[in-house]
């Protein structure tokens, strides 16, 4: 427990680092002008960050699996489906579009009633396996990508491309006053989170385990699915979908800190990855000079993170 | 007191359990013996509230058990089942201290952890007791999971076949124990065996199935001789009588 508490503290300093880095680096021009703007994308990251890194860890206690995200299960294509909806029958200079306010709620009532629905009334996730609902989703996701394929080839060609840029995560224009509304959901998941913590350790032993125990299984899963679909909508309405980037810090995590204990788990893949986000960006900017984006690295060292973590398992399965 | 009464339970249009009411005895042995498939593991799911049943109602201490608030029950029943497989990295230490979730939600206090102690010093596991449990043998963390349920401290334990993977020295190990728990700790022990001698030996009470039904039910005694076990198995078993014990000699029956 000491030693998971000094990684917890070094991974903190590296993350107060980098973030002053961002932060200080470079500054030419107007301070005045330049810093609460990098700070605002700063706080954007944190937020995206710690929420990915949130609802993946506990996703993944709840379906026993280190390889499934909930972006997987169709989240994110929802969202391309509202955006796609969005842009083919209003068009970028409609109010959904140009109300950054109405286009963010639209995106996660959206992402969370597509969780909601398929979990609650149609699947009654209480009376069926995990597995099954997490097979449903997946289909329905490549249902629905198919669908914005379709919607998007018969979109005009200059909305296609302001589509586009939607549909790809940044972090280079996030409004603030989004910020406000994604934090206080963060903050009060979070809170549940603290009071749930203990239960969650239970979960990790098993359906039968933690029933046994005592823990009300069924019914957890129901509020933690749908604790990390707000989680995942929020992320993904504030910067877009980064699909990899949950497995790779919860599986980062994992590693690093060999513990069952979801309170320094959480905590760690909150702050592996509001590293990677924070000095991935900074690494964009600055050494890469914008030549590529951050999503395009993340996606790029998540899957092949992804292959090396699927080939380890085979491996010992085998 | 644990009443089982009328409980059915199907598996698609098959019954798996079928009409089947029995009481416990507090401070007994009681097996639940019968062949393959017959409705044992089952049956035990449902006493524990790990399953539904379809029609019946299973009463502990003259309540629903369905209408048991969920630590409440997890501090008087607590229930083991055949296949454990974790899929976090756990010291055994750490696996037993769960078992006193119920009572204090993963803050454990100095008498959680007294209590630890003499569940690990119970299964003889306090030298092991931080080795994690993947580089144990079956055996040792079956052990492992038998002390987490006796960390637990319920009045009913429920364990369904706790003796597979285990050699002989380790099943009587452990029936010993579960023996020490009811004489002298007045717990209640109900156990699926598959082992008809240790159900003989061990146990105060017998409840056998078959394809769902219960067919005996009442003191060892009654149950072990060959016309009764001709009923449950079909088969013709000479039995033994060696140091007051009743062996069955299965090994070479017609079947």
């Amino acid at each position: 427990m000491r030693k998971n508490s000094t990684k917890l503290i070094f991974l903190g300093v590296l993350a107060i680092i980098s973030i002053l880095f961002f932060a200080f680096y470079d500054i030419k021009g107007g301070f005045d002008y330049a810093f609460p703007r990098r700070m605002i994308r700063v706080a954007a990251m944190i937020v995206t960050g710690a929420a990915i890194a949130y609802a993946t860890v506990v996703f993944q206690t709840i379906t026993h699996n280190r390889l499934l995200t909930p972006s997987m299960i169709g989240l994110d294509s929802m969202y391309e489906v509202v955006q796609t909806v969005i842009y083919f029958f209003a068009g970028s200079m409609s109010i959904w579009v140009l109300n950054k306010y109405l286009n963010f709620s639209v995106a996660i009532i959206a992402m969370v009633l597509f969780a909601l629905i398929l979990y609650r009334f149609l699947f009654r996730a209480d009376k069926y396996p995990v597995y099954l609902l997490l097979l449903i989703g997946m289909v329905l996701g490549t249902l629905l990508g198919s669908l914005v394929t379709f919607l998007q080839v018969m979109i005009d060609p200059v909305e296609y491309l302001s589509l586009q840029t939607r549909l790809f995560a940044s972090f280079t224009s996030v409004k603030a006053d989004l910020l406000y509304i994604a934090g206080t959901i963060l903050f009060i998941a979070f809170i549940y989170g603290y009071i749930i913590m203990d239960t969650l350790d239970v979960m990790s032993l098993g359906r039968e385990n933690a029933i046994n125990l005592g823990v009300n299984y069924d019914r957890m899963v129901m509020n933690i699915l749908i604790l990390s679909s707000f989680l995942i909508a929020t992320s993904t309405a504030l910067v877009g979908p980064i699909t990899f980037f949950g497995l790779i810090v919860a599986n980062l995590a994992y590693q690093y800190f060999d513990t069952y204990k979801h309170s320094v788990l959480i905590l760690g893949a909150s702050l592996i990855s509001i590293i990677a986000l924070v000095g991935g960006q900074f690494l964009a900017e600055h050494i890469f000079e914008l030549r590529t984006t951050l999503s395009v690295i993340i996606n790029f060292i998540g899957g092949i993170y992804f292959i090396y973590l699927l080939l380890k398992e085979s491996r010992s399965a085998g | 007191m644990i009443e089982i009464k009328g409980l059915t339970k199907r598996f698609g249009k098959k019954p798996v359990v079928e009409d089947v009411s029995v009481k416990i005895e507090p401070g007994t042995i009681t097996s639940f013996i019968g062949p393959n498939g017959a409705g044992k593991s089952t049956l035990l799911s449902m006493v524990s509230s790990l399953l539904d049943a379809d029609t019946g109602e299973v009463l502990l201490d003259q309540q629903d058990v369905r209408k048991w608030k969920s630590t409440e029950f997890a501090k008087c029943v607590s229930i083991l089942k055949q296949a454990n497989y974790i899929n976090v990295r756990l010291t055994v230490r750490e696996l037993v201290s769960f078992g006193r979730y119920p009572y204090s939600k993963g803050r454990l206090k100095a008498e959680d952890e007294k209590i630890v102690n003499q569940a690990l010093d119970y299964m003889n596991l306090t030298q092991m007791q931080d080795q994690f449990l993947d580089e144990l043998s079956g055996g040792q963390k079956q052990r492992a999971f038998i002390a987490m349920v006796i960390a637990q401290d319920t009045d009913y334990i429920l364990l369904d076949e706790p003796l597979n993977n285990l050699d002989m020295k380790h099943s009587v190990q452990i029936m010993k124990i579960l023996r020490r728990l009811v004489d002298e700790l007045g717990k209640t022990v109900v156990i699926v065996l598959h082992d008809i001698n240790f159900a003989s030996v061990y146990s105060d009470r017998i409840v056998a199935m078959k394809n769902g039904r219960l067919v005996k039910n009442g003191p060892t005694h009654e149950i072990i001789n060959s016309e009764s076990l001709r009923d449950i198995y079909d088969m013709d078993i000479p039995i033994q009588e060696q140091n007051g014990c009743r062996i069955c000699v299965y090994f070479n029956s017609h079947t």
